[in-house]
This record gives structure tokens, C-alpha cells and sequence, in this order.
């Protein structure tokens, strides 16, 4: 059923020091409401202590069809990793 | 009911509490349950049954806690399948029928606000079971209230037909209102432990109020007011609503799942 109410994006932030991250979609009529939907579908179980909601149309989207040109060049440069590198002994979450 | 406990113990005034603000809950989880599948949008859908689950968990630790207090072997299921209609001690406005969208914000609205300042003095009851409830139920409420303002803002001060039809929901459920704040016998020989209803209705007036400004909307002066609830007597909606909710559990005593 469609209602003509705007899409918004749903971004959630788990815990204190994560970021948000993007959960989902849904309908609403304005930000406000966008913002409490978004409690109720997404948060229910306890998912998260930060809510961020974006209107879908804000969004400038890359495009399927410019998926070559935008990535494709990134593929085989493996100097870009860093992977040349020697981790020294004992350090650690590297 | 397994063994019947009618007329071996006469329920305290503690039990007949809490029985009284567990089947407002109760009765209006069932009214927003109606809800389910027909919201105007998948995600109100959502937001109404989950108004209508925390509704629901209130009423079991009332309804169970009745029962205990009582003495007499009910427990919540007991409370809530196998009574009738003179034994509810739910206000009337719970009671309502949906109607459109917008009654169901209206009664909302003026239901939570009452739940919010109810639940907001049963936090410093002597009673450490209701006090803990509250403690729990006041978040839940201040939640549903915020909800059905947004909606009652938006349809207020929305097109002229959303107006008119927030207006004509707010006059249907207006004459409700009045009985929520009744002197009730029950709270009125629990000093310490229940609210007294009428000393709730300064801050719901004044929340309510500033609700309605916000949406445009104009206080209802209805001629006729509901009284009774507490005391058992009730509308005919409460008749129709009670054997749907009741079937299942009257069809097949105890069954769980």
C-alpha cells in the first residue's frame, strides 16, 4: 500500500563509542515521526542508544552503471594496501 | 477458574486497586490489538502493537498481583478470561470503540496523559509492588503519550478534513474524560499506597492543554460525562469487546503456549 509518505534511512548507534550504522528504511510523514517509527522497528530489543534518521532523497547515491569507472581502477593497485609493511613483535590490535 | 473463589474471600480494597488500573490496560491493549494489520502504515502498525504489548505487560503484574493479594487462588488469566462484564473495574474510556485513526490518537492522548501522572505518584507508593510497576511503566506511557501528541498535532494542524476529523474524534472521547479523575472508593482507603484520581488533574490539564493549542484544536464542552467504570457498571462496547478477548481462553480453560 502505498501511503505517499517520504522514505527515510535509519542509522543506529549499538553502545557509546560505535557508530551508526545503517539498519534499514521506513515510511513517515516528517522527521519527528520518521525518528519515532524508527524506535519502534528498529530498537525493540534493545538495539541501540542513538538513532539518526536521513531522508532517503538526501542521499546522493553512486550509480550501478558508473560501478566500473568508480571502482574498478582501485582493484589492482595492491601498493594501496598495507600490506608492505613488518608488524613489530608485541604490538598488539593491529 | 479451577476452584471458583467467588464469595469465599471478599477482595481487599489493595486487590480491587489494582484490578481497576490493570484492566485499563488490559482493555485498551485489546482495543489497539483491533489495530493490527489496518494502521494507515506498516510501521504504525508496529508502533500501535507495541503500545498495546507494554499496555499488556502492565496489566499482567497488576492482574497477577490483584490475584495474590486476594487470596483466593486467581491468577492473571483467571482475571482476565474468566470474568464478566459487571466484574471489570475499567474506566469507559478505554472501553471505546477505534473508530477512525483519529479517535484512537484522541482517546490515546488522553488516556496516556492520565497513565503518565497516575504512574508518576505510584513510584512513591509504600506499596513496593505497585511503586516497582510504576517505577517500570511510567517510561513506557511517557512513550505512548508522546506518540498519540505527534499524531494529535499533526492531524490537528494538518489539511481542514484531518482537522475536522481530530476535532470530531476529540468531542467522542471528551466525555470520558471526567471519570478518570472520580473519587474511587478502593484508592480512597489505601492512603500511601494509591493515587488519588483527583489529584492528577491539575498536570493532565495542563499537559493536555498545551497538546491541544499546539494542534489547533478547541476543549470539548461535552453535555453528558461517563461515570461507574470503577464500580463495574459500563457501555455496551465493553459487552461486545469482552467475548472476543474471552473466547479463546473460555473455549480452552488453561491452554498455553
Amino acid at each position: 500500500m502505498s501511503t505517499g509518505w517520504p522514505l527515510w534511512e535509519v542509522f543506529v548507534r549499538a553502545r557509546r563509542g560505535l557508530a551508526h550504522q545503517h539498519v534499514g528504511s521506513l515510511h513517515a510523514p516528517d522527521a519527528e515521526m520518521a525518528l519515532r517509527n524508527a524506535r519502534d522497528v528498529y530498537t525493540r530489543r534493545g538495539e541501540g542508544v542513538s538513532l539518526w534518521v536521513v531522508a532517503s532523497a538526501d542521499i546522493a547515491a553512486s550509480s550501478p552503471d558508473e560501478k566500473d569507472p568508480f571502482f574498478e581502477p582501485a582493484m589492482d593497485k595492491a601498493y594501496r594496501h598495507p600490506t608492505f609493511y613488518d608488524v613489530p613483535e608485541g604490538v598488539a590490535h593491529l | 477458574m479451577s476452584d471458583s473463589p467467588t464469595g469465599t474471600s471478599s477482595p481487599t480494597a489493595l486487590s480491587t486497586y489494582a484490578i481497576g488500573l490493570g484492566d485499563d490496560a488490559l482493555i485498551l491493549a485489546q482495543r489497539l490489538g483491533e489495530w493490527i494489520t489496518y494502521a494507515p502504515q506498516i510501521e504504525e502498525d508496529v508502533a500501535l502493537g507495541n503500545i498495546a504489548l507494554d499496555l499488556l505487560g502492565q496489566a499482567r503484574t497488576l492482574l497477577s498481583y490483584a490475584g495474590k493479594v486476594e487470596g483466593a487462588g486467581r491468577d492473571e488469566d483467571d482475571l482476565a478470561f474468566l470474568r464478566d462484564e459487571r466484574a471489570f473495574r475499567n474506566v469507559w474510556l478505554v472501553e471505546i470503540p477505534n473508530g477512525d485513526f483519529a479517535v484512537t490518537m484522541a482517546r490515546q492522548l488522553l488516556f496516556s496523559a492520565y497513565q503518565c501522572e497516575l504512574y508518576a505518584g505510584l513510584e512513591d507508593s509504600v506499596d513496593p509492588t505497585l511503586a516497582g510497576l510504576a517505577a517500570k511503566a511510567v517510561k513506557e506511557v511517557y512513550y505512548h503519550r508522546d506518540h498519540a501528541t505527534q499524531w494529535v498535532r499533526r492531524l490537528g494542524d494538518g489539511t481542514d478534513e484531518s482537522h475536522a476529523r481530530m476535532q470530531a474524534a476529540l468531542d467522542r472521547a471528551w466525555p470520558y474524560v471526567d471519570e478518570l479523575f472520580d473519587t474511587d472508593d478502593a484508592a480512597a482507603a489505601l492512603p500511601g499506597v494509591a493515587v488519588d484520581p483527583a489529584s492528577l488533574r491539575p498536570a493532565w490539564t495542563a499537559y493536555v492543554e498545551k497538546a491541544l493549542a499546539e494542534a489547533t484544536l478547541t476543549r470539548p464542552e461535552p453535555t453528558w460525562r461517563s461515570r461507574g467504570g470503577r464500580t463495574g457498571y459500563h457501555s455496551e462496547n465493553l459487552g461486545h469487546l469482552l467475548p472476543e478477548m474471552q473466547a479463546l481462553h473460555r473455549a480452552h480453560p488453561g491452554a498455553t503456549w
